[in-house]
This record gives C-alpha cells, structure tokens and sequence, in this order.
C-alpha cells in the first residue's frame, strides 16, 4: 500500500464536506456555472474536484464505478480506506468516475426508472479543460444560455431527450467544477452556424 | 415636533433596536457536543445525493431516509433536515412562519441552528445566505445565489385525491393530471372560481404536477426565481427542488386564468398595497386590522418613514 494512500482525505470533515457540497448544489442548480472546491487529494489521475466529489457524496452505501484509467490500484485502496464504496460495474454504479472515452458506452448506466428516476447514475467526467467556452446549454437553472466544454454534445442530446429519465454528469479539471443534469439541452453551436 | 412624529420616531428607534437584537453574527463554534448542524455525515451525505438529483429531475419528489429530528413532525423536521444538510460555516440563516421572524417555531429553528452550527442569523431577507420558510416566500425580492427552504407537510399533490402512493406515483410517471384538473373544474362548478386559495398546484417545466407547500397562491408567482429553492418533507419522506429561472405554471383553464388574490387591504402598520396581508382581530367587538405577513418586509417599510392607518396608534 502507498503511503499517499493513507493521506489526501479531508482534515476536517464536517465544514470541508459542507462547503464541497454547497459548490455542488450551485453546480447542478445553475448548469454552466463552475465552481472551485479544496480539501483533498487522491492517488492519480484523479484530479481534486473529483476527490472531493467523492468524499463529499460517497459512502459505503453508494456503489461506485472507476472506468479504466482510473481503475487503478492506488485510487482502490484510496476510496477503500476514505470511502469504503463498493467498487461495481458500471450498470450497477450509482457514481460512475472516469474520463468520457472510458466511461463508454455510456447506455450501460442506470437511468432510473418512470417511477423512480432518480434512481440513475451520476457520471463525475473528469475533463482537460473547464471554462465557460463550448456548447451551449438552456433549460432549468439557466436564466438565457451558459456555455460548456461537453465532451460528447449528440450523448448529452439523446440523454436529454429522455428526460425525466437519464444519467446526471458533474465535470472535474484540477480543483473545478461543474455540472449538466439531464434536465439540460445541449447544443453544439458551431454546428448550428454551419 | 407633534405628538404623531414623535410616536413613529420612537417606533421605528424600537423596531430598528429590536431588529439589531436579534441579527447576531456567527460565533463559528458549535456545540462540541453535536456535530457540524446536528446531523451525523452518513446523513447529511444521504440528504445531499437526493438533493442533486432533486434539481436534476425539477419537481419530481426523491425519496429520503428522513430521521427524527429533536421535534415533532409538523414543526418542520423535512426543513430542517434540509438546512442542516447544506449550511456551511459562514452562511447567514434566516427562519421564517408564516412570514414572521418573531414566532415560535422561527425562533427555536433559528436557536437551534445558532447552537448546532454557530451560523449568523438575521432577519433581513436580503443580508440571508439560507432562508427556511414555513408557507411563505419573502416580499422582497430573493436574488442569485440564496437558497429557500421549505417545510412541507404534505408533498404529494394528487394525495387528497388518491390516497395509494403506488398509485400516484404510477400518476406522475405517465404524467396523468387529469384528476387535478377535474378537481380545480369542480371548484369552478361549484363556487364559480377556482377556491384553492393555498398549497395550489403548479406544473414545473412543463413535466411535474408539484404541490409548492401551504404558500398562499399570491406567492406562487415568485416559484420563478433566481434563487434555488428546496423542499423538505420530514413526515413523509420525500424531497424536491427547483432550480433558479425554472419555469413553473400554475395550473389554470384558458377562461378562468389564474388570478394571485390577497386580502383587499393595505397594510394598516406600513401602508404597503401589495403585500400579503395576515388578518388580525384587535378587540372583542369585532375590530380587526390588517398587517403585512412578512415581519421583514413591513418593519423595513416603517423603518424608511411609511405609515399606515394604524401605526401612529398605540398597539397593545
């Protein structure tokens, strides 16, 4: 076991976890909007948005998926000693981490059910750029348009169209983040301006 | 100087003192013998995953594993369960029933938060970071960034008209609202009008029938709103949000549009044509007087100088 292992979990957990939160809530209630959070650090390659995602939502009660590249031995024992989420394939996940390619194919996830849709997957994307430059994003929480770097902008379409069901992304880079729900349309506009 | 201006002064000098009281910055410690606002953080975790997916699903309740809280249901165990779960350190909260700063159930939320979380509190609706409301929303205008939560009694929409959750549940899944129109038709059948004066139901984004809590259907107007608002059921167990500039039609027919009402009064303390109005009963020979609901909102407007019909008189 690396000694890094052991380290990188927040100092303090209650305030850290509840200012993680707070950046999270405003991520997902206002898409587009990106958010700076501090407080952990995880083996590589995960980025520390992403470590304090996990810290912040996961527990031994969330069944969490590592696509590959992020499916490596130092982020196991990581999660196993700070989390202690079962590690599952990605049709069972709850919490789905990984870079877009890796997380393919991204029907596999649980999108909830007509009766219950919240029971679907949150995708956390670790992404190589976050700014507010990319697709452009309408819908709930978004008072004209926000822009987006989205990895995949026909998967975020055709998730969206089955709204109420469908999986929930939070994109990580660095100590950013930000968030598409499902409720969000995604359009590529340079597509658009063809 | 007459008697009048002297007596307003001297109002206003008391609501000003008696406001300033009550505004008390955070001490940043809790009780050391509860954690960070109240709940443990398996909980407040549980809390949290249901409420992002309660912005990502705008209207659809998310079930929860609501606890005991350290009060009894109906005094707002959902609210708070939901506050607790997203206060931080630094926020400023503000409590309100009914509009009201000064009621119990307002201060005892507000106390217990000062204890468990070491939060400043206020009165001032535009100085709060965290509004928990019982059955209003603010006269003034709330902006970006803040968040309101409700406490809901009943979450369920359809509840009066079907009792089986199943059933409801199977309702709001294939989008079958044709029992809430036929509800609000029987009002206009038998009252001419649409009596639903509280707890009247609105469709958010065109997909979820949702009950906004007992508000009066004057707020429903302000569910569009560039703050995030939250809804916690502490009794039935369920949560469910909307997001700011969420778009959220109350129901209505094309000839019996939905009408805002309140009370046709002004506000005999401040004056204040607009706001919703509490009616009270001053004496036992059937004197009454009307005052704004929100206790903010009205001694902010005596505090800037306006009068009513009553606020020169002596208020036992």
């Amino acid at each position: 076991m690396q000694p890094d292992v052991l380290t990188g979990g927040f100092a303090d957990p209650a305030p850290q976890s509840a200012r993680a939160f707070r950046a999270a809530l405003q991520a997902m209630a206002m898409p587009g909007t990106i958010h700076e959070v501090s407080g952990a650090s995880a083996p590589a390659p995960l980025s520390a948005a992403a470590a304090v995602l996990l810290l912040t939502l996961c527990d031994r009660e969330t069944l969490l998926h590592l696509a590959p590249g992020h499916d490596v031995q130092g982020v196991r024992d990581w999660v196993a000693f700070h989390i202690g989420a079962p590690i599952v394939p990605a049709g069972e996940a709850m919490f789905a981490l990984g870079t877009w390619e890796a997380l393919a194919s991204h029907d596999a996830y649980a999108i909830g059910t007509p009766e219950y849709p919240d029971r679907a997957a949150t995708l956390i994307v670790e992404v190589a750029s976050l700014d507010g430059k990319g697709a452009r994003l309408t819908g709930p929480g978004i008072r004209d348009e926000a822009f987006l770097p989205v990895p995949d902008v026909a998967a975020f379409r055709a998730n969206a169209r089955r709204f109420p069901l469908g999986w929930d992304a939070m994109l990580t880079c660095g100590p950013r983040l930000a968030a598409i729900p499902r409720s969000t349309t995604v359009e590529d506009i340079t597509c658009m301006s063809q | 100087m007459s008697v009048q201006t002297a007596m307003d002064e001297a109002q206003v000098d008391q609501a000003q003192a008696d406001r300033a009281s009550t505004d008390q910055a955070g001490t940043g410690r809790h009780d050391p013998a509860y954690n960070f606002a109240y709940l443990d953080e398996q909980t407040k975790r549980m809390i949290r995953r249901a409420l992002l997916k309660a912005l990502a699903i705008p209207g659809y309740q998310v079930p929860f594993a609501s606890r005991e809280m350290p009060m009894p249901y109906g005094w707002g165990t959902g609210g708070v369960q939901v506050t607790a779960a997203c206060l931080e350190p630094d926020d400023v909260l503000k409590v309100i029933d009914q509009g009201a700063d000064d009621t119990t159930n307002a201060v005892s939320i507000r106390k217990f938060f000062q204890r468990t979380a070491g939060v400043a509190v206020t009165e001032a609706t535009g100085e709060a970071s965290l509004i928990q409301t019982r059955h209003r929303i603010p006269e003034t205008p709330l902006t970006e960034g803040q968040i309101l939560v409700y406490q809901v009694p009943i979450p369920e929409p359809l509840r009066f008209l079907e009792p089986r959750e199943t059933e409801t549940r199977k309702m709001h899944a294939l989008e079958e609202y044709g029992l809430m129109h036929v509800k609000l038709y029987e009002d206009i059948a038998h009252n001419g009008a649409i009596s639903t004066a509280y707890a009247y139901p609105v469709k958010v984004e065109g997909r979820y029938v949702m009950d906004p809590s007992p508000i009066p259907k004057f707020d429903n107007p302000r569910l569009e709103s560039p703050a995030i608002q939250l809804f916690g059921a502490g009794r039935e167990q369920r949560i469910y949000a909307l997001p700011p500039y969420c778009r959220v039609e109350s129901l209505d027919f094309e000839d019996h549009p939905f009408e805002a009402s309140k009370a046709d009064h002004d506000c005999d303390l401040c004056g204040c044509g607009d706001s919703y109005l509490d009616e009270v009963i001053v004496d036992d020979e059937g004197g009454r007087m009307f005052v704004c609901s929100d206790t903010d909102f009205c001694a902010t407007r005596r505090a800037l100088g306006h009068a009513g019909r009553l606020s020169g008189e002596a208020l036992a």
